[in-house]
């Protein structure tokens, strides 16, 4: 896919090509970086993660389109491809994206003062703040602007009250980036947006285990917490536009920009063998593995065209709806077809009677049943492309 | 994916307005009341042609433009929205992608240049059966002296009727089933033992059924290699395979669009129908499912253009998505219309009819993701 044609990209590829070969530690090659972005006890006791996240902190890559005194490299969107593509080449990862890098940065870069931007975006930029996200809450899911978690103006701080919900990773992150209610007589217009310690007194998160044994997602508990004043970003009761603006980004980063997804037709003819012509031998499964194998491959050029669309346009737009609901239903046909062909062995959940691969299928099989549900269910997606997207009324 | 270029915009917008002004759904109508028994209107190729579209993959020193298959199928797109009929795939598509990559120098000079003005019409004549199976050829073409002699029988073979030259897929070899032993034939309709007979079909596009009955050749007719045509032919159909997908692609989103007009307007139990949430999810799913098939469609035509070697794959990933895509949008344009989408008077039925035989056309969804499994080890 020839993306670039000026002499100045190719130059700008292969100083990123020659610098991630010197600098990638190869023991790293191939690891999932998802490991040390959902485990912060793995990343830190790994010295190869850390070498590299080092490296790619002091040369800005991990942001490169953020501007320099942020902690960024200052580069354009076609220089931010470059990297990532040759990070992909290389079998290497960007050990900076993390929820800050993805979700909160991008929105403080458009909403935050220039106090908040120099205090959050270095550590992000480096990846030495964790961040987690407090949206959801017990009774504000996919109606998530109903949230009650109480924010009230004490004069020289704000006190905050209440539960979150499906707070990913917050048992290990610094800072929490809220969603609180500082007025009860708007639903939508009484939301603000707060930045929290959670190392404030009166903050505990407690792991909750799910149904692939996870224990990613958090309660978190707010007693009275005292949160400065200048925490808040934006105007107090604007928060809402800010989320929608923040929830697109997080809808961009979940289905937009993952790598290239395997086959599954190897592991098929491994598991369910071959017939006489060469075909996997159960042709009911083959059917179904061949038609979501399209699917897959089609999902692919989507993402690859609505990059080059987006060259033209600026930032992520309301199609990412579509796009997020097209890659869950593909994503999780594709989880029950390997656990299917893998057949009883796809259902182990522990111990050496079942490979690595096996019990690894069977958690990723149970784990997808959450691609539609997180980042606004496949339903609230399906609300907003029928809306925003192809302009449909509302109900009266 | 390749960003189109300033040519390839005017080309498209000027299809687009084109199609609007001149070939309106309207147009594609009158087909269904006999008008045009060559399955097209003769005004309206006429004018395709002057526009250059009949010779966009045509070299220009043959008179064409060279424009490419991605141009093609944009043209082609554009005329799918409205349904308007013309042999362009039949001969601006296959036929002169045939002639250009198996044709001697003689024959390129002999037909290009009146395929590339629309003089000539040229039709590929292939199936024989129900079936989409080029292997099963059976058609048999026999050495006489220096010349051939062809018999047997082809169906449907589009744009048939208005054909001035076929290139016919015979059998000089082997037997039905069989990879090698496939030849083509240049071969003209007023050749002594050929009769043609026009197939009514639901879509009204009236393709030929032609017998050939000791049908005598001169050396001078075959196109490219005797007995090995198995591999050329593959490569000539994954261009019209291409094709009919882009055509099927603006085919499926103008029945989308239709369908979006009527829910912001049919009201019923006091609300506007396109609020019920039900009727919004569907249009939402049949909203990403046209991404997908926009995405496979426009690799495909830039897989062609740039002699990719995994264009046949990505051909037929193009036309099983269109295929089935085409299918459940179709349905659901007569669904979400009621009743009024059962009329004749309302073009739902139009959408569907031609969807169907567009899906049958160069091999259906089945056959398409079949071929797909088979070239990715499935």
């Amino acid at each position: 896919m020839a993306e670039e044609t000026g002499g100045e990209d190719a130059a700008f590829r292969a100083k990123v090509r020659d610098w991630i070969a010197a600098n990638f530690p190869p023991a790293l090659r191939g690891c999932d970086p998802l490991l040390y972005q959902g485990d912060a006890v793995a990343a830190a006791g790994d010295a190869n993660f850390q070498l590299w996240r080092e490296r790619m902190a002091d040369i800005g890559w991990g942001v490169p389109t953020w501007p320099r005194r942020y902690g960024g490299a200052g580069l354009e969107e076609a220089q931010g491809r470059i990297i990532l593509q040759e990070l992909a080449a290389a079998s290497a990862f960007n050990p900076i994206r993390s929820y800050g890098t993805m979700m909160l940065g991008p929105t403080l870069l458009e909403y935050g003062s220039e106090e908040q931007k120099l205090e959050h975006l270095p550590p992000i930029a480096r990846h030495e703040r964790r961040w987690c996200q407090g949206f959801s809450e017990p009774g504000a899911g996919s109606d998530l602007a109903s949230l009650q978690m109480r924010c009230t103006d004490m004069g020289d701080h704000w006190l905050v009250s209440g539960q979150k919900i499906w707070t990913s990773g917050a048992d290990q992150a610094d800072w929490c980036f809220a969603l609180v209610r500082t007025d009860t007589t708007s639903k939508h217009g009484g939301i603000s947006f707060l930045l929290i310690d959670m190392k404030s007194p009166g903050v505990e998160a407690r792991p909750i285990v799910l149904i692939s044994g996870s224990t990613h997602f958090c309660e978190v508990f707010f007693n009275d917490v005292q949160v400065p004043k200048g925490n808040l970003v934006g105007a107090i009761n604007q928060g809402w536009g800010i989320a929608k603006r923040l929830l697109q980004f997080e809808r961009d980063s979940l289905s937009v920009g993952r790598g290239a997804v395997p086959s599954l037709a190897p592991l098929a003819r491994d598991y369910v063998g071959v017939d006489e012509q060469g075909r996997i031998a159960d042709p009911d499964l083959r059917a179904r593995l061949i038609r979501n194998g399209m699917r897959v491959t089609a999902f692919g050029q989507t993402l690859k065209r609505l990059a080059t669309e987006a060259k033209a346009g600026n930032g992520p737009n309301s199609g990412v709806s579509a796009v997020k609901n097209l890659w869950s239903d593909i994503m999780q046909e594709r989880a029950e077809l390997l656990v299917e062909m893998m057949g009883a062995n796809g259902l182990g959940w522990s111990g050496e009677a079942f490979s690595d691969e096996e019990r690894a299928a069977t958690r990723a099989w149970l784990h997808s049943k959450a691609y539609s549900i997180y980042g606004g269910s496949y339903e609230v997606q399906a609300n907003i492309v029928a809306k925003r997207v192809l302009g449909l009324p509302d109900h009266r | 994916m390749v960003v189109l270029s300033e040519e390839q915009v005017m080309l498209r917008d000027m299809a687009a307005e084109w199609a609007r002004e001149r070939m309106p759904v309207t147009a594609y109508r009158k087909l269904f009341t006999g008008a045009f028994p060559l399955g097209h209107d003769p005004a309206a190729w006429a004018d395709m042609a002057a526009m250059g579209w009949a010779g966009i993959v045509v070299p220009e020193e043959l008179g064409g433009v060279d424009f490419g298959y991605r141009s093609l199928g944009l043209v082609l797109e554009e005329l799918g929205k409205s349904l308007a009929a013309s042999p362009l795939i039949s001969s601006a598509l296959i036929v002169a992608t045939a002639l250009r990559l198996a044709g001697t120098a003689e024959q390129q000079a002999r037909w290009l240049p009146g395929i590339a003005d629309g003089s000539v019409i040229g039709a590929l004549a292939l199936d024989e059966g129900p079936r989409h199976a080029p292997l099963a050829t059976a058609l048999t073409a026999r050495q006489r002296g220096d010349g051939w002699q062809l018999d047997g029988l082809k169906r449907p073979v589009p744009d048939g009727m208005a054909a001035s030259l076929f290139v016919v897929v015979a059998r000089t070899s082997g037997g039905p089933g069989d990879g090698d032993g496939l030849t083509l034939f240049l071969v003209e309709p007023d050749a002594v033992g050929l009769a043609r007979t026009s197939l009514d079909q639901v879509d009204a596009r009236s393709p030929a059924l032609l017998t050939l009955a000791g049908v005598a050749l001169a050396g001078d007719a075959v196109l490219g290699p005797v007995g090995g045509a198995g591999v050329l032919l593959d490569r000539i159909l994954d261009c019209g395979r291409a094709g009919i997908a882009a055509e099927m692609l603006g085919t499926a989103s103008q029945a989308f669009e239709t369908v979006l007009d009527y829910l912001k307007t049919r009201v019923q139990f006091g609300q506007l129908i396109g609020s019920f949430q039900a009727l919004q999810h569907r249009a939402g799913a049949m909203f990403g499912e046209l991404q997908l098939l926009r995405s496979a469609v426009e690799a495909a035509l830039a897989a062609l253009d740039v002699g990719d070697a995994e264009a046949p794959q990505l051909v037929s990933l193009a036309k099983a998505m269109a295929g089935d895509t085409l299918h459940r949008i179709s349905n659901e344009m007569i669904q979400l219309h009621g009743g009024i989408g059962m009329t004749h008077e309302h073009d739902a039925g139009l959408y569907l009819k031609r969807a169907r035989v567009a899906d049958q056309s160069y091999g259906n969804a089945a056959f398409h993701r079949e071929r797909w499994g088979r070239l990715n080890g499935f």
